[in-house]
């Protein structure tokens, strides 16, 4: 029987008057990792909180491999491992000394810390920086610091509150497969992220939050599975009034416009030529089209379904890397940043589209329909 | 990898506990040696137990100390260091609010939290590393006065007694002003608050200037202000002049008792009372 490492039942927190959680339930089976998923303010770190005894839950409880947070921290503390979203590092130290003292405040003997520190230094591939202050890291080096230092005492339970937040690509890639290792050696984890990809390439199961509620769970195929259908994006060379109406007989439900108008989006039932269709309909009201994508939900539109508002921007670095691949490509009409420039490798790819609420999340090529979401696991290191 | 962790239990990967109190001991050692690389990083931190003693010593005695005659007669120079220790001892304590409001307002101690420390580890780590600064400032204090002309004129125990009872005063203070640290935002307030708080406690006292000329309500104060009774004990015990010995208060009658009493009273209340506000301050 599979233990379960991470369990709560009818979490809320209140702080004044705010309700920054409203009842949580989770449940997390040994050596699997858990994605919750939500907006800025949705009550993921809140739980993150609890979970890790820094805060006491309003109501409701929780257990860490059985052990309660409130009556039994001490318990939990043992068997824990947090990288809070602000980094908790001593800047003041070096990373080798941050280490060392993590190593022997977890209750690991003097040489034993120093050498699970030089252990993890070579690890992170911070070997070079280690008698460095902290000071001087950049972001992904405080970030990887700052996962080694949770992981000194080798918990078997892992909480990440939003661990790429801010980092470049590349370090965000590097984090990633940290990820995926320590999972593959059976350490169970509970991530927060904003963004959609990264609960789409990480999670077993995904939890989405919003409002300090649980909207939705499930593994992502199944969560994109109840979004239904297949997406329709497109994306006009300008705004153009008869272009809904044009849409409205092709698609299921509602046609979505962008701000600018240029962008819309709807769920389609799938069939034969359905992109063939909506560029004849489209050039029968006049309207230029610039680009036609049909595919599976995303995450982004799973998001967007359930709560309304649109997924959160991918961190600027990553926009950043778009926008260069963007511009090696002549034809991309936006000239800045769709995710889909990093190619067709990242169907479920970073929402880098920035501000716009509506934009497309990925440019398909035309006709690339019916890209299997299962793919997307693979696909994000590709994209890198 | 096993050689690696040898205190981790094989079976469940979970750190193994040792004795009840080698854990705590151990946490306070680990985060002591923490603020102490804290110190050696930035050795300004020091300014205030290293050159602030010499300065204050230097400014006392031949600033103000040269309009003071003692009504017993003696040196000011001699009456002057035991109060210098005292006073010195008071503002430094500061350092402690400012040192803990820092830790409180960065991600580190959300770190520590979440570790399987004794709670109290990080407010007793703070009291020894300040401690040593204490202990630092008072021998810069004692330094300086060996240099312009002050001696003790006692034996060494007795010299010993009064230097301890100047740290014992030091130690409760440290945490009484853990307390402020605990109940202010940030640094900045807590320092603005704490100067508020010291600089009277250790100006209306006898540390610098013999009471007898005070007015009948500020003499009361001063007489029976902890500060005054540390001094004097301190005086006595160095063999230095102590013209208190005239009041008739009851501290200034037994200033090394009313010296004690007083440290382990501030600490009976403040050290259970800084924990309790701690626990407050980082539990939501």
């Amino acid at each position: 029987m599979v233990q379960t490492m991470i369990e709560a039942e009818g979490l809320t927190k209140r702080y004044g008057d705010t309700q920054a959680l409203d009842g949580i339930d989770l449940a997390v089976p040994a050596g699997t990792i858990l994605g919750v998923l939500g907006p800025n303010g949705a009550g993921k770190s809140t739980a993150v909180r609890i979970l890790t005894t820094l805060a006491k839950p309003t109501t409701g409880w929780a257990k860490i491999a059985g052990h309660d947070v409130v009556s039994q921290a001490g318990e939990v503390r043992r068997r824990i491992g947090v990288t809070a979203q602000d980094a908790t590092l001593d800047e003041a130290l070096t990373g080798r000394q941050n280490l060392r003292m993590v190593a022997e405040l977890a209750g690991l003997r003097r040489a034993a810390g120093a050498a699970r520190a030089t252990e993890l230094l070579a690890q992170f591939e911070l070997t070079d920086a280690a008698d460095r202050a902290v000071r001087g890291y950049s972001g992904g080096m405080r970030r990887r610091l700052d996962l080694a230092a949770s992981l000194v005492a080798r918990p078997p339970v892992l909480f990440l509150d939003e661990p790429t937040t801010g980092l470049d690509p590349t370090s965000r890639a590097r984090m990633w497969d940290v990820i995926r290792d320590l999972v593959g050696q059976g350490t169970t984890l509970l991530l927060t992220t904003q963004y959609l990809d990264e609960a789409d390439a990480l999670a077993d199961r995904i939890v989405v939050i919003d409002h300090g509620r649980i909207i939705a769970g499930g593994t992502a195929n199944e969560l994109k599975a109840a979004v239904g259908g297949t997406r329709l994006e497109v994306t006009l060379t300008a705004a153009h009034d008869g272009a809904v109406a044009a849409l409205t007989p092709l698609v299921a439900g509602r046609v979505d416009a962008s701000a600018d108008g240029r962008r819309l989006r709807a769920a389609v039932n799938a069939g034969v030529g359905v992109a063939t269709a909506v560029i004849r309909a489209l050039d029968g009201v006049g309207a230029l089209v610039d680009d036609v994508a049909v595919h599976p939900p995303s995450l982004d539109d799973v998001f967007f379904a359930l709560t309304g508002t649109p997924p959160a921007t991918t961190p600027p670095a990553t926009t950043a890397a778009a926008s260069t691949a963007a511009a090696e490509e002549p034809g991309d009409p936006t000239g800045a940043g769709d995710t889909g420039a990093s190619s067709g490798s990242s169907p479920g790819g970073p929402g880098a589209a920035g501000e716009d609420a509506a934009a497309p999340r990925q440019r398909t090529p035309v006709l690339a329909a019916g890209i299997p979401a299962t793919s997307h696991a693979d696909s994000p290191k590709g994209a890198f | 990898m096993a050689q690696l962790a040898p205190t981790l239990d094989a079976a469940s990967g979970v750190p193994a506990l040792s004795g009840a109190f080698a854990r705590p001991f151990k946490d306070v050692v680990v985060l002591t040696r923490r603020n102490l690389i804290h110190i050696a990083r930035e050795p300004l931190q020091l300014s205030d137990v290293l050159i602030q003693p010499v300065m204050f010593t230097l400014l006392f005695v031949y600033v103000l100390g040269s309009g003071i005659s003692l009504a017993g007669g003696g040196s000011y120079k001699e009456f002057a260091i035991a109060g210098l220790v005292a006073l010195n001892l008071t503002t430094s304590v500061m350092g402690t609010a400012v040192g803990l409001t820092t830790d409180l307002n960065t991600g580190t101690i959300d770190r520590f939290r979440a570790l399987p420390i004794w709670r109290a580890a990080v407010l007793v780590s703070r009291s020894v590393s300040d401690i040593l600064s204490a202990v630092l400032c008072a021998t810069m204090v004692l330094l300086t006065g060996l240099v312009i002309g002050w001696r003790p004129h006692t034996s060494v125990p007795e010299f010993v007694a009064g230097f301890a009872i100047a740290l014992l005063f030091s130690y409760a203070l440290i945490w009484a002003t853990a307390c402020l640290g605990m109940v202010t935002e940030g640094p900045e307030s807590a320092q603005g608050i704490g100067l508020v708080i010291l600089f009277p406690l250790a100006i209306v006292s006898n540390a610098m200037v013999p009471t007898a000329g005070m007015p009948a309500f500020v003499r009361a104060i001063a007489d029976w202000n902890p500060v005054s009774a540390v001094s004097a004990a301190t005086r006595d015990l160095f063999g230095n002049p102590n013209p208190s010995a005239a009041s008739h208060a009851w501290p200034m009658q037994h200033p090394v008792v009313a010296g004690v009493l007083w440290s382990i009273g501030i600490l009976a209340v403040a050290a259970p009372l800084a924990v309790h506000l701690y626990r407050g301050r980082t539990t939501d």
